[in-house]
């Protein structure tokens, strides 16, 4: 096949558009390494000195490696849990979506999808509240079980196109329905589970509501949640503000520069099953 | 064969229990406690069906559906259009198309509470200030500041970390367009612009859908770049209805109306989405 022309006036327009996505994130970065006197000047310009003293300072205030820690636990077993169960409870329903029972159990599971989670807000958090899971175990505990509505859904379509025949196979050689979903089918999910992965990480280390509303203890903040917390005592004081939100997008950012062709090569084969 | 059935039963039954005990059953409690007077503490009775006329008389949860349903629609539509404009230029044959998608993905995998507050400082501080130094007046206010403009505000913050994700979907429905089809087009003398109504936006119109359908759905469930931007203010002007549940519901003492509020949203939304899958049936058909 022969190599097309590069298109180089749609190249141009791409790489200005990016500076409407860097923009915010040079400002961050350069605010962060900001004194407060400076702030006076035009905000455009580059910082005079880098004063990397407000990163420490904002580490201090927001007990960062604290909330770093919550996020990073929370986020990993998140993570890890959903894949193995939300995958193994999708091949249950998937071989069996020809059985009255495991058809209704999709559909309960695909509808779910539709609610608004405000309306389950109000009970949940009494109900958390007084079965003492109103800390970090709860947290990850209720992620686990509300992205079953969505991972069934992806999962199901996924595992029905595996042929069966690679089960029998492995009936034959005496293995039971655990041994062969863990040894079989597990395996096969591969692309399927990096996607889930991937799109549960973001979830579990960005979302705000949930542990916005679920935990009390100020000490199981996770990272987004402490910026909310300290952003009105950094009301006078941009600059450790801006230091404090740059550590806590941070280590996302820097997974994503490792590993983005492998993020974005993953979420867009999900997109397309 | 019984083996194997009880293993699927144990495979499913824990997490269907789990499921209905953590998401259903909560549901259950908000339908009933709609039909009481409860404020989250105390004594409570039941009052039928009165929380549900008093939502539809309740200015503030007018003006939350409003500001919602603006926001939602106006965003989604700009969304759609500028992820597909994004895509359909990194599917094109362009250089540094790796780093360029990349750097396109970048805003969704920030968290939107800080994206609030980045863009919350753009809106108070550095807009108005660079406004005043090249001398445009009439962008030298706080927008959020405004009750008529400060959704503005909030549509622009969304719009920028939304694009991302929808971007992604579009490109992964532009890769599926067969080169081939392009390329018999092109010889038959179409120009791009037929090309991609012709050719293109059929093909990927199933991926159309669904991104409208995500879309509308997460922006109206709004939250977090409310309370990262706007709080709700100026008064009441930003407030959507999942704030207005939060707030009403936990700081307001009004646990039984905002369930009874909290119904309703749910009925529009499934209403809505019952709505948009008759258009994707519809169109499913056609094709």
């Amino acid at each position: 096949m022969k190599r097309k022309k590069t298109n180089w006036l749609i190249t141009t327009l791409l790489i200005f558009g990016t500076l409407l996505i860097l923009f915010p994130l040079y400002l961050t970065i350069t605010i962060a390494l900001k004194t407060p006197q400076e702030m006076g000047e035009p905000l455009l310009s580059l910082p005079n000195e880098w004063r990397f003293q407000n990163f420490l300072d904002a580490i201090e205030l927001t007990n960062f490696y604290n909330a770093f820690l919550n996020s990073f636990i929370v986020t990993a077993c998140v993570v890890i849990l959903t894949v193995l169960t939300n995958s193994l409870v999708s091949y249950a329903i998937a071989r069996n979506m020809h059985k009255g029972f495991y058809k209704a159990l999709f559909y309960y599971f695909v509808s779910a999808m539709f609610v608004p989670f405000p309306i389950i807000m109000l009970p949940l958090v009494r109900q958390t509240a007084v079965w003492n899971m109103d800390n970090l175990v709860g947290l990850i505990f209720l992620y686990i079980v509300f992205q079953l509505s969505f991972n069934v859904f992806i999962y199901v379509g996924y595992i029905k196109s595996i042929p069966i025949e690679l089960e029998e196979a492995a009936v034959m050689d005496g293995g039971n329905s655990w041994s062969i979903f863990w040894k079989v089918i597990f395996p096969l999910l591969g692309p399927m589970n990096a996607t889930v992965a991937i799109l549960t990480a973001l979830y579990a280390w960005n979302d705000f509501m949930l542990p916005l509303v679920i935990l009390t203890d100020p000490s199981d903040a996770t990272l987004p949640l402490t910026q909310y917390i300290f952003q009105s005592e950094f009301s006078t004081n941009y600059n450790l503000a801006f230091a404090s939100y740059l550590l806590a997008m941070l280590p996302m950012i820097i997974v994503y520069v490792i590993a983005q062709r492998w993020i974005i090569g993953n979420v867009t084969r999900g997109a397309v099953k | 064969m019984k083996s194997k059935q009880r293993a699927y039963l144990l495979m499913t039954i824990p997490a269907v229990a789990l499921f209905f005990l953590f998401h259903t059953f909560p549901l259950l409690q908000g339908v009933f406690y709609s039909f009481t007077n409860w404020r989250g503490y105390g004594d409570w009775e039941f009052v039928g069906l009165s929380n549900y006329f008093n939502v539809f008389q309740d200015m503030r949860a007018w003006s939350a559906y409003g500001f919602t349903f603006q926001f939602a629609i106006v965003s989604t539509l700009l969304v759609n259009l500028f992820s597909l404009l994004v895509a359909l230029g990194l599917n094109a044959n362009i250089k540094f198309q790796k780093t360029l998608r990349a750097i396109y993905f970048l805003p969704n995998i920030l968290s939107i509470l800080i994206v609030g507050f980045i863009f919350q400082f753009i809106f108070t501080l550095f807009l108005p200030q660079l406004a005043t130094l090249i001398g445009v007046e009439a962008l030298s206010t706080n927008i959020l500041g405004s009750p008529d403009h400060a959704w503005i505000g909030v549509v622009i913050m969304a719009v920028w970390q939304a694009v991302a994700f929808n971007t992604i979907l579009y490109l992964a429905g532009l890769q599926t367009v067969p080169a081939e089809v392009f390329e018999a087009a092109s010889i038959d003398g179409a120009n791009p612009w037929q090309r991609f109504w012709k050719i293109t936006f059929p093909i990927i119109a199933p991926f159309f859908t669904i991104n409208m359908v995500l879309a509308l759905k997460t922006f109206l469930m709004v939250f977090d770049h409310i309370i990262a931007l706007t709080g709700g203010g100026p008064g009441y002007s930003t407030e959507s209805i999942s704030v207005l549940i939060y707030r009403g519901g936990f700081e307001g003492g009004q646990f039984g109306y905002q369930s009874a509020n909290a119904v309703i949203y749910f009925i529009v939304i499934v209403a809505l989405s019952i709505f948009q899958l008759r258009v994707l049936q519809k169109r499913e058909v056609q094709q």
